[in-house]
């Protein structure tokens, strides 16, 4: 670790690994759900444990990202952090606020929930993954403007790489487009409108620019590659995400009231958001392939190589799958919808953040060179356990989309069977879902058993370093004392 | 990649194109919000249906149904809920609307459950008004058939 303020960023990743592990759970919950609509029924209704998955996902990336940026910006502007106490209050302000509001969901009937917090003065609640009471959203809004106050002074006292500047840009992109969440005009078409001004903006905009400044920063330290290389590629990938993402918002305006131009522009646009994907594949290969010293973290590297692969997967080929407007008239809002978010989400943006903690936590550990190779097998046992049942699960939903479009969507109404009758149809594909979704779990548990095996001094590399600096430490009191 | 790009030019690009397109977009979107009124028949919206979207969203309806495709895929699509249980006629799918919140959760074994949510009669009749202005939307013509 070059600055001790970068050690901030240790309690961070701490919390978004436990609230990762919370997800996990519920998701195994509504899996279950799925397959017999009594689990767990009335103590925890379906959509509060929907809730509680994705703000709990929501929730531990922004500590992954608050995480990152704390450890990485220092190092890359050369200079402590503006102000480690600031971070360490962000911290607990966050943590607090996050453990409330799931909390509340738990406990509290919804309906309940919104009038305690006095909803009804600013309406913003009972929307898709922007549930959160108002006041909570107020408290969003306080931590992440302290956050990027803390991270801009930082760069601005600093070197400037193209690192922090694109991290910066997408910093502010995240905190200006939250405020989107307090607009919910009683009018629905608007409301759906600039709803996705923070939803799509965030994962398909600047939470991109996010994802590549902190692999970018992974990449060079697990390469040794030269910084110049990296950054005209950057530029160039961010540009790309963000010249296709804006106006490829429009795949979402397909069928919710905005006009028809929206299918040509949705369509053409968000075909191209798998390009910046398919780039940072190949320069995420192309860097490992450079490399120029051999980097004994190699959990670090499997996971930077994973991030890359697995978001063009998800985002990129998933999203493509059912972007096009005349294949989105089937498959909006089935479980093809689904199959992408799960795939997406973990691709890109849960695997970024466990690559920079794979990558700074054993530094902030004291373990500079790494893990210990005992710690690194079952890191990467997790990485494959869990990369490969997302895969699953992705292809499980993906086969119950389909099938529900089969037997829902394309046949004439009169022969097309209802919902629920075709959910029931599929719940042998739900099964083999939930099977995946517990050896996920499993894989989470083999990556958090990681985090407590090999002793802390005995990391790879220690000994053959220890032995060739031995005399010269050995050699310096004598030195000394002359 | 290729030599001719410095990173000078990368980086105009970058803050150019990107700032041009967010330009853009805010020209397509005062455009659409222009024209959404003739698209959502802003002009039928009651004092109820507003009231009625109170009430969904103060029950986070959408953590188990979808609205015009977007929510949850746990229970049913909603926005043309009118048309398939109410068969268009207004009378008969607030009539419909009572009944069916008030048995619920629904006994049969297995089947996926709505809990009771204790909703007055006014607030389901807010309700309804809500699905039914919803379900007139033009939506290009989306769910493609009633089951949705």
């Amino acid at each position: 670790m070059k600055f001790h303020s970068q050690a901030v960023a240790k309690p961070y990743f701490v919390v978004a690994l436990v609230l990762f592990f919370g997800q996990v759970l519920f998701g195994l919950i509504m899996g279950m759900q799925y397959i017999d609509g009594d689990f767990l029924f009335p103590q925890i209704p379906f959509n509060v444990a929907r809730m509680v998955h994705t703000n709990l996902l929501i929730v531990w990336l922004l500590f992954g990202f608050m995480g990152a940026s704390y450890y990485l910006v220092p190092e890359e502007s050369g200079t402590e952090l503006y102000s480690p106490r600031l971070a360490r209050v962000t911290f607990w302000t966050f943590t607090v606020a996050g453990v409330a509001t799931i909390l509340g969901y738990l406990l509290l009937p919804y309906a309940e929930l919104a009038r305690l917090t006095q909803n009804e003065l600013l309406p913003t609640m009972g929307r898709e993954f922007l549930e959160q009471p108002t006041i909570i959203k107020i408290g969003i809004v306080a931590v992440c403007l302290s956050f990027v106050f803390n991270i801009g002074m930082t760069v601005l006292r600093g070197r400037k790489t193209v690192i922090t500047m694109i991290l910066m840009t997408g910093l502010v992109g995240l905190a200006v487009f939250f405020l989107f969440a307090f607009y919910n005009p009683s009018v629905l078409t608007v409301d759906k409108f600039f709803w996705w001004w923070v939803v799509h903006l965030w994962v398909e905009g600047v939470w991109e620019l996010i994802l590549a400044a902190i692999l970018s920063f992974v990449l060079i330290k697990v390469t040794g590659v030269d910084r110049e290389v990296v950054e005209k590629w950057l530029y160039v990938i961010v540009a790309i995400a963000l010249i296709s993402g804006l106006i490829g918002m429009g795949h979402h305006y397909f069928w919710i009231g905005p006009g028809e131009y929206w299918l040509w522009l949705g369509s053409l646009f968000s075909a191209l958001e798998p390009l910046p994907f398919f780039m940072i594949v190949m320069f995420a290969f192309k860097m490992v392939k450079q490399s120029r010293h051999q980097y004994h973290n190699r959990a670090a590297r499997t996971w930077a190589l994973g991030t890359a692969v697995m978001a063009f997967l998800g985002a990129g080929i998933w999203g493509f799958l059912h972007t096009l407007a005349p294949v989105n008239y089937y498959t909006h809002g089935s479980q093809i919808t689904a199959a992408h978010g799960h795939l997406a989400f973990f691709g890109a943006y849960a695997m970024i953040v466990l690559a920079i903690i794979s990558y700074a936590m054993p530094i902030m550990r004291g373990r500079p060179h790494g893990n210990p190779p005992s710690a690194q097998r079952w890191e990467i046992a997790g990485f494959w356990l869990m990369t490969l049942s997302m895969v699953g699960i992705a292809l499980a939903l993906t086969v119950a989309g389909a099938w529900q479009i089969a037997l829902q969507r394309l046949p004439k109404a009169g022969e097309a069977l209802g919902f629920i009758a075709t959910q029931e149809k599929i719940i042998p594909v739900y099964w083999a879902r939930e099977i995946l979704g517990a050896l996920f779990f499993l894989g989470l548990v083999c990556y958090l058993i990681s985090f407590f095996v090999g002793r802390s001094k005995q990391t790879v590399g220690t000994e053959s370093l220890a032995k060739s600096r031995l005399p010269q430490i050995a050699a310096l009191p004598a030195l000394e004392s002359k | 990649m290729a030599d001719h790009l410095t990173k000078g030019m990368a980086r105009n690009i970058y803050y150019g194109g990107s700032f041009t397109f967010l330009l853009l977009l805010f020209g397509l979107s005062f455009h659409t919000l222009r024209e959404l009124p003739e698209r959502d028949y802003r002009e039928t919206m009651t004092e109820a249906v507003a009231t009625g979207k109170e009430v969904w969203e103060n029950n986070d309806c959408i953590g188990c149904h979808s609205l015009m495709g977007e929510g949850a895929y746990y229970a049913p699509e909603l926005a043309n809920v009118f048309d398939r249980r109410g068969g268009g006629d207004e009378r008969a799918f607030r009539g419909f609307l009572q009944g069916w919140m008030s048995v619920q959760p629904l006994a049969a074994p297995a089947r996926r459950k709505m809990p009771q949510f204790n909703l007055t009669a006014e607030e389901i009749d807010a309700l309804a008004a809500f699905l039914i202005w919803t379900s007139r939307i033009n939506d290009n013509n989306w769910p493609p058939n009633i089951e949705g």
